[in-house]
């Protein structure tokens, strides 16, 4: 180590450390960028999400149909419904349909599979809770007639928006499948995110 | 403020007690109220402190949520521990154990005993003062290496020696750096220091001479290294030590070593404002001694938690050195340019014994144009942020 060498190292060091320290005075000078979530935001987060964001599940009761193939798509069994036909109600009468959305694993298949878009996912994801019962979502208080779809433009002015926004929710998981014509061999045909998984 | 304790005396105040209990009781006194008013106030008002710039110079916001803008979150912090089990590990040397924190609190809370707070507060005016707080805060290293010993812990340990080792190094930068100073006033009374320079910066020490601006750096960066402060705050190098020798501590103890770690920031802005930056000397506003006093105090406190605030962006700026290089920095760097610089300062002295006054106004020019320097730079890098984030900016720390 020479003797230049010696006082180039200091004069480094000093120069160095000016300039480290008049960067970091600058940074003390800016806004700093950290969102305060939750409660210091201009706009809920939920908000801000996109569509298909899936979230905590739900179920538009008016629009079920009570086909069961959500349960069945399920694949960790979080979605149970007691259904049975009754000739004088006139249709199917569901007495339960819990989803248990502490085991649920957020993977969309049973929306899937729903011919009206009754369940589905939505952007709400704060499901924090205090007990695991708590976390089993029930749907059902007392009997209810399924829905029956009717051909043509839905009637009935209260369920027309629910079916619209249904049938949006479903073609939106539709969209990505639409280049059927051209053959995807080896890549999940269904269409949506998690057949990949 | 012994003048003030013989003049109850002589008004007959105490009459029935022997002189020397009245000192004692006074002194009692006098460290309490330092202790539980300023010393816990003052440091642990420090950790907030700390946080928020810290956060602010890393675009975080820090703790805000404990009071408005956070300003008590050093109190629940304080609460919480307090609150916690005190532990001592089965295998701890546990007499030792339990004693270390007090010794090194000692170490610490002893300097207060001479560092002033105005012209008329200060404890103890002693003659040598600035030998006193060297060898007072020699009691931290007794303390650390205590802890780390008997802890029975490899990391506390391993953590101890390395503080002990860097402190004894610094020690020497740091005399060697106060020299000049001493040599400059020929006295080692911390007040007769302050008295003998003024309230203006071209009255001020640190630019009486390149030699006392010189060991003005010298002495800071011993300090620090000194104080456990990063850059050299190898002791406590978490990703390596865990916590160093407080590894094993928890609760209140826990608490004392904090104390002192942010205690002692404040001690060594107090010595570098009273050694070198005119310490409590005020501007003449008041005839009355009450608002004087008060005025000094203000004076004293702004100037000594200036070097706080330094310390925190310096740590917020710099990283940690590696042990081989705090060992070459101190014993290649500083102590043979700390050495140099002390006797080209008797030099200095030897041929301008009464001091020059055009060299201190050319050095306070200096001092000048380095700040405004550094602002220039400071301005230069906000330029370029705002050009390249079109990032709105903020002149207030609590936007």
């Amino acid at each position: 180590m020479g003797t230049i060498h010696y006082f180039a190292k200091l004069a480094a060091t000093c120069r160095t450390v000016f300039d480290g320290m008049a960067i970091t005075f600058s940074h003390l000078m800016r806004k700093p960028v950290t969102t305060q979530y939750p409660d210091r935001m201009d706009v809920r987060v939920q908000d801000t999400l996109p569509y298909r964001y899936r979230g905590m599940l739900e179920v538009d009761l008016e629009i079920c149909t009570g086909c069961l193939a959500c349960e069945r798509a399920c694949p960790i069994d979080c979605i149970v419904i007691d259904a049975k036909k009754d000739k004088e109600a006139g249709g199917i009468v569901m007495t339960r349909f819990d989803i248990d959305m502490a085991k649920c694993m957020y993977c969309g298949l049973c929306s899937e599979p729903c011919p009206t878009g009754s369940i589905h996912h939505t952007p709400e994801f704060e499901g924090a809770d205090y007990s695991l019962e708590s976390l089993v979502h029930r749907f059902i208080d007392e009997p209810v007639l399924a829905f029956k779809p009717k051909k043509g433009v839905e009637p009935d002015p209260a369920i027309a928006p629910l079916l619209e926004r249904g049938t949006r929710y479903l073609a939106e998981f539709a969209a990505p499948a639409a280049p059927a014509t051209k053959p995807a061999p080896k890549e999940a045909p269904s269409g949506s995110d998690d057949a990949a998984g | 403020m012994q003048a003030f304790v013989d003049g109850l005396i002589a008004a007959g105040w105490f009459a029935a007690l022997p002189t020397q209990v009245v000192y004692a009781l006074a002194m009692l006194l006098a460290g309490a109220l330092v202790l539980f008013v300023f010393i816990r106030l003052v440091a642990g008002s420090t950790t907030w402190v700390e946080r928020r710039i810290w956060a602010r110079i890393h675009s975080r916001v820090g703790p805000n949520r404990v009071g408005p803008q956070g300003v008590l979150q050093w109190l629940t912090d304080g609460i919480k521990l307090f609150m916690k089990e005190d532990l001592v590990p089965a295998a701890a040397d546990a007499r030792l154990f339990r004693l270390a924190p007090y010794v090194v609190l000692m170490g610490f809370v002893a300097t207060f005993a001479v560092i002033p707070f105005g012209s008329r507060l200060v404890i103890a005016e002693m003659d040598a003062g600035l030998l006193f707080v060297l060898t007072v805060t020699s009691l931290i290293v007794v303390g650390i290496l205590m802890a780390g010993w008997a802890s029975n812990n490899k990391w506390s340990l391993i953590g101890g020696i390395r503080a002990a080792a860097q402190i004894v190094s610094y020690e020497i930068p740091a005399g060697l750096s106060i020299l000049p100073i001493v040599l400059m006033a020929g006295t080692l009374n911390l007040q007769e220091l302050i008295r003998q320079q003024g309230w203006a910066p071209w009255e001020w020490y640190v630019f009486a001479n390149p030699f006392a601006f010189a060991a003005f750096f010298l002495f800071f960066t011993a300090a620090l290294a000194e104080g456990n402060r990063t850059p050299f705050d190898l002791p406590e190098a978490e990703s390596e030590l865990v916590a160093c020798f407080v590894t094993e501590y928890s609760g209140v103890r826990d608490l004392m070593f904090f104390l002192v770690e942010w205690g002692n920031l404040y001690v060594i802005g107090a010595l570098v404002t009273t050694m070198f930056l005119g310490g409590w000397n005020a501007p003449v506003l008041s005839n009355s001694v009450a608002v004087q006093t008060v005025v000094e105090f203000l004076v004293f406190f702004a100037k000594a938690y200036f070097w706080v605030f330094v310390a925190i962006w310096i740590r917020a700026t710099l990283p940690r050195v590696r042990v081989d290089q705090l060992m070459s920095i101190c014993w290649k760097y500083l102590v043979p340019i700390a050495f140099a610089n002390a006797v080209a300062m008797a030099v200095w002295v030897l041929v301008f014994p009464s001091g020059q006054p055009a060299v201190a106004a050319v050095m306070t020019a200096l001092g000048g144009a380095l700040i405004v320097a550094f602002f220039a730079r400071v301005a230069f890098h906000l330029r370029r942020a705002r050009v390249r984030s079109r990032q709105r900016l903020t002149l207030s720390p609590f936007a």
